[in-house]
C-alpha cells in the first residue's frame, strides 16, 4: 500500500520522503479539524452525569 | 501466494496504520481539549472578571430556600454561576451553565436541573466532563476533604468545603438527591455535589465529590480568602502523562 504510493510519487528519493511528510502533515490536519471532532461524541468515555430516574431534586417540600 | 503475501502487506499496514491513528487521536484529545476548549472555558470566566468585575455578568437567582415548584426557569445552556477551586490551580476558574445535555456540558460544568442553588438548602449538583470538551474535572480526584469550592453568584461567593468522595455506577442517582445519597430524605442543609466520569477514558462509573456549605459572602466582601491561599498538602497532580499511563495499564 505504501509502497504502490511511494513508487507513485514523483522525483527521486529525497522529493518522494518530502511528499510523503507533506501527506502525512495534511492527513493529520484533516483527522484533527474534521474527523476527529466529528467522531469524539460518538466514543462511549466520558460520560459525566448520573441517569436513572430523579426523585424531585433539592427541593425542600418533597 | 504472492496474492497472499500482497494481501497480508496491506492488513499489516492498514493495522499500523490504524494503530497510529488511535495515538494521534489520544494526541488530539489531550491537547485540544486542554489548549483549546480548556483555555476557552477559563477565558469566558477572565473576559467576565474584566468587564464586569461587580458580578453584573451573572443572573439573579433568588435567595432563600428552594420551595417546591418555584425553582427558576432557566434555559438549558443558560449561564449560572462561576466554579472556582484552588485546588485545581491557582485562579482556577469556569463558568457553570444551566443543565446537563451534551451541548450544554462541551461549554463547561452544568448544573443538573431541579437541584438546589448556590447556598441554598438541598443539594446543588454540578457535572464536569473529565477528559474531552475542556476536562473541567480532570482533576476531581486529586481533592481531599477540607478543600473549598467557591460557587460565585451575582451576589456572593458561596462556599463549600470537601467533605468526602466516592465512585458509584453510572445509575445511582441518589448522589443527586435533595440529601446527598438518601432518596426521598428531607433536606435540613445546603450541600454541593460535583460529578465527572471514572476511571479517566472510561464510562464505566461516575466519581462524585460531596461538599457541605461553609459560608456565603456576600460579594461586597470581597473574594474569600481561601481562593487566594495556597491549598494545603500538595496531592499528586492528575498529570496528562499519568492519564495516558493509566489508559494504556487498562484502567
Amino acid at each position: 500500500m505504501y509502497a504502490a504510493l511511494w513508487r507513485v510519487l514523483p522525483g527521486n528519493r529525497g522529493a518522494k520522503v518530502l511528499w510523503m511528510i507533506l501527506l502525512f502533515l495534511i492527513v493529520v490536519a484533516v483527522l484533527f479539524t474534521w474527523v476527529f471532532p466529528a467522531v469524539a461524541p460518538l466514543l462511549p468515555f466520558d460520560r459525566v452525569t448520573v441517569d436513572g430516574a430523579w426523585a424531585p431534586l433539592g427541593v425542600s417540600d418533597v | 501466494m504472492r496474492f497472499l503475501r500482497a494481501a497480508l502487506g496491506v492488513i499489516g499496514e492498514l493495522l499500523v496504520t490504524a494503530g497510529v491513528v488511535v495515538l494521534l487521536f489520544v494526541a488530539w484529545q489531550v491537547g485540544y481539549s486542554s489548549l483549546i476548549e480548556g483555555r476557552a472555558q477559563a477565558g469566558v470566566v477572565a473576559e467576565m472578571e474584566a468587564s464586569a468585575p461587580d458580578g453584573s455578568g451573572l443572573p439573579d437567582l433568588p435567595d432563600g430556600p428552594l420551595v417546591a415548584g418555584t425553582a427558576p426557569s432557566l434555559d438549558d445552556g443558560a449561564l449560572l454561576a462561576i466554579i472556582r477551586i484552588p485546588r485545581f490551580g491557582t485562579d482556577w476558574a469556569r463558568p457553570v451553565y444551566e443543565g446537563i445535555t451534551p451541548g450544554t456540558l462541551a461549554k463547561g460544568p452544568g448544573h443538573y436541573p431541579r437541584t438546589a442553588l448556590p447556598g441554598q438548602v438541598g443539594n446543588m449538583a454540578i457535572a464536569g466532563h473529565r477528559t474531552t470538551h475542556g476536562h473541567p474535572f480532570f482533576e476531581i480526584d486529586s481533592l481531599v476533604p477540607g478543600d473549598v469550592i467557591v460557587i460565585e453568584t451575582r451576589q456572593s461567593y458561596v462556599v463549600y468545603r470537601m467533605a468526602s468522595s466516592t465512585i458509584v455506577r453510572p445509575s445511582q442517582s441518589e448522589v443527586v438527591a435533595a440529601v446527598p445519597q438518601k432518596l426521598g430524605a428531607k433536606p435540613t442543609e445546603a450541600w454541593l455535589t460535583l460529578t465527572s466520569c471514572h476511571p479517566k477514558f472510561s464510562a464505566a462509573q461516575r466519581y462524585i465529590v460531596f461538599a457541605k456549605l461553609d459560608r456565603v459572602v456576600p460579594r461586597s466582601d470581597g473574594a474569600p480568602p481561601e481562593l487566594t491561599a495556597a491549598p494545603t498538602a500538595a496531592s499528586p497532580a492528575g498529570s496528562e502523562l499519568s492519564a495516558i499511563a493509566s489508559l494504556v495499564g487498562g484502567a
